[in-house]
């Protein structure tokens, strides 16, 4: 590894290069107190950059777990394949949204959700919110919500409806599935729900930057919390941001942090994108917000959009989904599969 | 809190004067910058300004509250429990409750439909006591179009709430809390918009009500595209005062007709057309609300007006917590009303397109602009006529 790629400062970088060590390997061997004299800074100084260089030199030996790996930090595909399996998924309330999606939200991934206004993107990021809380005796994650709110469109009226919702389809299922285990009785109420989500509203974009930087110390502080929902990543950075260089710098760098956070944490990232539209050869297409280069950014991409008279989701990019479209409807009780056969239930 | 100075937040010393010498002064300043770029222009390591940026994050991001504490706080402190009632009780059933406060409320319709009938109700009912379903506060008419008409919102009082306007003392009270702004430009409403920040929590003002928006930019950009740009500025505005006043905000926006090379399809919805029962989604009005999907995202509470057949529909078209429902209603002399409270669900995009037919026979709807040349004058007194 090159000097130039150690992440010291620019003028350390040069006052290295310039006494003539240009490798890593040429720092290996010599003491703080004989590069401080070469560099002619002090011996701390010259000490941290050691420090600097030996870390990178061994690629980062806070990420090696002790196993007989070959390169530090690697994991092999085997190994991946069962904690992966092991994994639970968060599940959307819709078995044919869940089907399309390999068996819900995937927990260590980013997934964007992208559609068109009123098309039911606060409705699914709220749905994901309550059922993350779904107990482990349920099939559920049993764990925390983080909703940050950039477009003040989360409605508590409508979370209480879903939660309400959520905690009667657990009743139910206990009933049929459960008749001689008396154990797991559903001790939740809504209230509890609600109390286990934990609302951020966010009125620019640099508290957005901020708070996306703060959650890796408010998750570690609140271990339980297993899914963050972003809704939506777009609104400010759409509407204040007037340097796109930039804002594709600036983006990405969250980006990258979301997908730390859902590594390191284990848990599912959701970020909700508004559409917009662009002109391709003559006509203008929808697409997600942010342009070409956000779209690299999250794992899984799915897109929600009308086709005919149904909602559907289509997966549009996934490392390990097929590509494939499945209908959902939004109904008063959250998002559910859709069948003309089931029963609606009317709001009056 | 984005602009909070660098010089507040417990940074090392060093660390600071760094920032300071690099004249980074504001939180905003440093985030706006990525970690790499920050390293190169304070010339330091990837360490110090890790630390330094996650100590600005922590200062910067806003507390947490769980969604419990919002909504106890909401119901105990907050009038109606955050809704207010707009009269029409399938609506208000529809919407827990009423136009939620602090977000946004759009009306969207073919020009005639009724939509500034509905803001004066709304603004009559925002200005009466309390023990008549009011809020008991002025109310910012902004009047874009100079369609406001002071005769028609008392003689709606008159007729709806006899007892309060037959006595010449109230009447003059609660129609003076309705304030009238008629700016004549962007710039001019850029201008009372930022007025109406300072005075909004001053005045009691209750409710905040634009008619309409659309025209704010149709006379100055003539191409529908470019058109959501200007009004970037002043989305994020009136989002941000609805939120931190905590009051109803009502917005109307107008109609025009689909281009021909507009599609509402993504590029995956194009490729496989043969596979799926993907009929392309053509309105026969070949209507679209005249602000675009960016300001489609921006609204919370989206309530189509139209007219199918001659008869006009409310409907619940965009809202987080409400089936899509559709009410028909009419306009008589006491303003709108629903002809019935139970509405009818709709299924699919269908609650999103925009009918108007038979809805005066006076006016041919060929062409968008036809009809937005259409003057408004006397036009109560031919709905009185209808019905």
């Amino acid at each position: 590894m090159e000097i130039c790629r150690l992440p010291i400062s620019a003028s350390q970088r040069g006052k290295l290069i310039s006494a003539g060590y240009t490798s890593l390997s040429s720092l290996s061997s010599i003491s703080a107190s004989y590069l401080a004299g070469e560099l002619k800074v002090t011996e701390s100084e010259a000490l941290g950059i050691l420090n600097v260089a030996s870390h990178s030199h061994c690629g980062g030996s806070e990420m090696s777990s002790g196993k007989s790996s070959i390169i530090d930090g690697a994991q092999s595909a085997w190994d991946m394949f069962h904690e992966e399996n092991s994994l639970m998924h968060i599940t959307t309330s819709s078995a044919d949204l869940d089907n399309i999606l390999g068996g819900g939200i995937h927990c260590k991934e980013v997934t964007e959700i992208g559609g068109v206004p009123g098309i039911g993107k606060t409705q699914l990021g709220i749905q994901i919110a309550v059922n993350v809380q779904i107990p482990r005796d349920f099939g559920g994650l049993g764990g925390k919500a983080i909703y940050i709110d950039t477009e003040g469109s989360f409605m508590v009226e409508r979370a209480l409806q879903i939660a309400e919702a959520c905690i009667e389809d657990m009743s139910e299922y206990n009933r049929f599935l459960r008749k001689d285990l008396q154990a797991c009785e559903v001790r939740m109420q809504p209230k509890d729900i609600l109390e286990n989500i934990f609302y951020f509203r966010i009125c620019s974009y640099t508290e957005q930057i901020a708070l996306i930087d703060y959650l890796k110390k408010f998750i570690s502080e609140h271990k339980d919390v297993k899914v963050v929902v972003v809704d939506s990543v777009t609104f400010h950075f759409r509407h204040d941001y007037e340097d796109m260089a930039s804002r594709t710098r600036v983006l990405s760098e969250m980006a990258s942090k979301l997908t730390n956070l859902a590594r390191t944490f284990s848990l599912a990232v959701v970020i909700l994108n508004q559409v917009t539209t662009k002109q391709t050869e003559g006509s203008y297409q929808l697409t997600l917000a942010l342009g070409d280069s956000w779209s690299h950014t999250c794992t899984n991409r799915i897109v929600l959009y009308w086709n005919g008279n149904e909602r559907y989701a289509h997966v549009d990019k996934s490392p390990s989904l097929r590509s494939a479209s499945a209908a959902y409807s939004v109904t008063p009780r959250g998002i559910r599969n859709s069948s003309s056969s089931s029963k609606r239930i009317k709001m009056m | 809190m984005a602009n909070k100075l660098i010089s507040e937040i417990p940074l090392p010393k060093s660390i600071a004067n760094v920032f300071a010498a690099r004249n980074i002064s504001t939180a905003k300043d440093a985030l706006s910058l990525t970690e790499f770029e920050l390293m190169e222009l304070l010339d330091v390591g990837l360490r110090e300004v890790r630390s330094a940026l996650s100590l600005i994050s922590e200062m910067v991001a806003p507390p947490y509250q769980t969604a419990l504490s919002l909504m106890e706080q909401r119901f105990e402190k907050e009038h109606l429990g955050g809704h207010f009632p707009t009269g029409l009780k399938g609506l208000d059933a529809a919407l827990c409750g009423g136009i939620p406060f602090g977000v946004l409320t759009e009306l969207v319709g073919p020009a005639g439909i009724g939509k500034t009938q509905f803001c004066l109700k709304l603004s009559l009912l925002a200005s009466l006591p309390t023990k008549y379903g009011g809020l008991d506060g002025r109310v910012v008419y902004v009047d874009v179009e100079s369609k406001f008409s002071s005769k028609r919102l008392l003689e709606i009082g008159l007729r709806s709430f006899p007892e309060i306007f037959q006595m010449k003392e109230m009447a003059q009270e609660m129609a003076g809390r309705i304030l009238v702004l008629r700016p004549t430009s962007l710039s001019e409403f850029t201008q009372s918009l930022e007025q109406i920040k300072v005075s909004l929590l001053q005045n009691q003002v209750k409710m905040l009500v634009i008619d309409s928006m659309a025209a704010l930019v149709s006379g100055e950009h003539e191409q529908g595209v470019r058109r959501q740009q200007p009004l970037s500025w002043h989305i994020s505005f009136i989002k941000s005062l609805a939120e931190f006043s905590r009051i109803p905000v009502v917005v109307t926006n107008q109609v025009r007709s689909q281009n021909h090379d507009e599609t509402s399809q993504y590029p995956f919805q194009v490729q496989n057309r043969g596979e799926t029962n993907e009929t392309p989604t053509r309105y026969d009005s070949h209507l679209v609300a005249a602000l675009g999907i960016h300001w489609a995202h921006s609204v919370t509470i989206r309530l189509v007006l139209e007219a199918r057949s001659g008869q006009r529909f409310i409907k619940v078209a965009k809202s987080p917590m409400s089936p899509p429902l559709a009410f028909p209603y009419h306009i008589t002399s006491s303003g709108i009303s629903l002809l019935s409270e139970e509405g009818m669900e709709l299924m699919g995009p269908e609650i999103n397109s925009i009918h108007c037919q038979g809805l005066l026979p006076t006016i041919a709807f060929t062409e968008s602009e036809d009809y937005q040349l259409l003057g408004f004058s006397g036009r109560t007194f031919v709905m009185e006529n209808i019905h």
